[in-house]
Order: structure tokens, then C-alpha cells, then sequence
């Protein structure tokens, strides 16, 4: 039933539309990514937007989307903000796990399992 | 569960994050579903839509419920002091297909919530799942009053492949939500694997 050779059918990626490396994190960055500060690069000189999600972000992790809803901006424009932050040092981006045949993909799979099981 | 302070909880240090996305109809329980999950208060951001023309073709029927901007609900859920479960719930219809296609991209699979009063509705959120080739599970939110059909025919009226997993739950309730997302990590854990490249 599933279409073969359809993969991602009709998706651009958008580093390819701009040709590569131009905005390497900001493609990277997923509504689940995980985003970790770094107190040691200074707040100074951040513009307005920028200073409050690192305000939000320093006392502990939280992912793409969520600093977007409790800055109340749109995704779209909280990507475009977090990622000057990752290319600044002020953040570290963690992307969501994906599967692959990997064994160790397997054991995190399996722990996936088994904390669904246990809520 | 403390109330305005949850919704500022952080996730642990170490965590690794886990993407699902809830897709169907409106009111086939999206949001229940994602809010049953969740172990925070729902939370909502605004994606704009931006392409004007079926912005102009489709709000017709919508009033109210859409106007410049869709809304994309999403929970979370903590797994293991390391991992942490992100639900997203997205409209399946075709205006809303970038946005959807967008959220795809690095999950580990989706949710396809089925309304049996109106099946038809969802088929365009396994259009969208198969097309990217994404695993899946259909969970059929059953509402009291509605129709009950047997597995097979509901396969039938669904147009699903045999071996896509097929659960009756109630968003409303975590026992029975969960189920759905259980079906979903079984069958992943499930596929054959490709052998490593030599």
C-alpha cells in the first residue's frame, strides 16, 4: 500500500533553496530540539528577543517550542532567533532522537517502551 | 499537579528528546489526546499561514477556528530521567500540509486519530505518514454514541495496510491514550532492520 521511492516526496530542505552553509544551525533546528545555555559568553549586545530567551533558557533546558510559547513568538521567528544564539556559543542545540538500525537505537527504543508502559 | 508553575518546568539536563506527532481532523480529540499525555498544561505556538490564496479558498467553512495563523498544540512527557516525549498535534488537511511536512522531519513517527462518524477525514493524515514514510499507528478515538466496526472493516474503509497497527482508545483517559503511543514504539522496535553497511 505505502508508495515506494516517494521519500519526503516534494520537501526541500531549506539549506538546499539557499544553496548550503549559509544558515548551517537554523536548518538543524527542530520544534523538539533540546536547548542548552551557556553562562560564559555575555548577554550584552543581544538584542531585546535574544536576551529573553536566554533569560529563559539559562535556568534550565527546554526545547524549541516551548520558549516559543512562553515568549509568546511565533516558531518561525523563535528559529530564527535561537539559531543566532547557537552560531553565537549561547546555546547548544540538541536535536530529537531518530530512529536507525543502530543496536544502541534499539536499547533507547526499548526504554522509549518501557517508560510509556510505567505512566 | 501545581498550576501556573508547571508550565515553566524545565527537562532534565541529560535529556535526549523524542518527537510524535497527533494528526487528524478538527475535533477528533487532537488536543485531548496531547493534554491527557502531557504532564505539563498543553501548550500552544502560532504558525503563520502564509500562503495567501488558500488562505482566501479555504477560511470560508472555518470561522473562528482559523484566521491568519494555525495553532499547533504540543505536550510533553518525561520517560527516563534522559529521555523526554514531545506530542505534537497537527491538522491532517491539505492547507496544512507544509506545516505538517515541516514537523515531520525528525519525528519518530505519528498518531492518526480516527473519528468513526467521519473515517473519511483522516485520510489525508495517512496520505501524509505514508508519503514520507513515516511509522504509524491509527488509534480510533471512539466518542460515545459512535459507530463500532470490526477491525477488518474499518481497515477496509481506512484503505490501511495490513501491517499498520489499528487501536481503540479514549484521549480522555492516560491508560487508554497511551496504548496508541505503545502501538507505535512496538511496531518500530518491531520493523525489520537493514544490516549494518560493511
Amino acid at each position: 500500500m505505502s508508495p515506494r521511492g516517494h521519500r519526503r516526496n516534494g520537501v526541500v530542505r531549506s539549506y538546499t533553496a539557499t544553496g548550503g552553509r549559509a544558515t548551517p544551525s537554523r536548518t538543524s533546528l527542530d520544534e523538539a530540539t533540546l536547548l542548552i545555555a551557556d553562562a560564559k559568553p555575555p548577554l550584552a549586545g543581544l538584542q531585546a528577543q535574544a536576551r529573553r530567551v536566554m533569560e529563559l533558557c539559562l535556568p534550565g533546558v527546554l526545547s524549541v517550542s516551548e520558549v516559543a510559547h512562553h515568549l509568546r513568538l511565533p516558531g518561525a521567528v523563535t528559529k530564527v532567533i535561537v539559531s543566532g544564539l547557537v552560531d553565537s556559543g549561547h546555546l547548544v542545540a540538541r536535536a530529537p532522537f531518530t530512529a536507525t538500525a543502530d543496536q544502541h537505537d534499539e536499547d533507547f527504543l526499548r526504554r522509549v517502551l518501557h517508560g510509556l508502559q510505567q505512566l | 499537579m501545581d498550576s501556573s508553575s508547571s508550565d515553566r518546568r524545565y527537562v532534565p539536563d541529560r535529556a535526549r528528546s523524542v518527537k510524535v506527532l497527533v494528526l487528524g481532523p478538527f475535533a477528533v480529540g487532537k488536543t485531548t489526546f496531547v493534554g491527557t499525555v502531557s504532564e505539563i498544561r498543553p501548550m500552544r505556538t502560532e504558525e503563520r499561514m502564509t500562503r495567501a490564496g488558500e488562505l482566501v479558498d479555504d477560511l470560508g467553512g472555518l470561522r473562528g477556528k482559523v484566521t491568519t495563523t494555525v495553532a499547533m498544540d504540543f505536550g510533553r512527557v518525561t520517560l527516563a530521567d534522559d529521555i523526554v516525549l514531545y506530542l505534537f498535534g497537527a491538522p491532517g488537511q491539505p492547507r496544512f500540509h507544509r506545516m505538517v511536512h515541516s514537523l515531520m522531519e525528525g519525528a519518530l513517527g505519528g498518531l492518526v486519530l480516527v473519528d468513526t462518524r467521519r473515517i473519511d477525514e483522516s485520510f489525508d493524515s495517512i496520505d501524509l505518514l505514508e508519503s514520507a514514510r513515516l511509522p504509524y499507528t491509527v488509534a480510533v478515538n471512539h466518542f460515545d454514541g459512535a459507530p463500532r466496526y470490526d477491525d477488518a472493516a474499518l481497515r477496509d474503509a481506512l484503505t490501511m495496510a495490513d501491517d499498520r497497527p489499528l487501536v481503540w482508545l479514549d484521549a480522555r483517559t492516560r491508560d487508554s491514550a497511551k496504548q496508541g503511543l505503545i502501538s507505535l514504539v512496538t511496531d518500530i522496535l518491531s520493523r525489520p532492520r537493514p544490516e549494518p553497511a560493511r
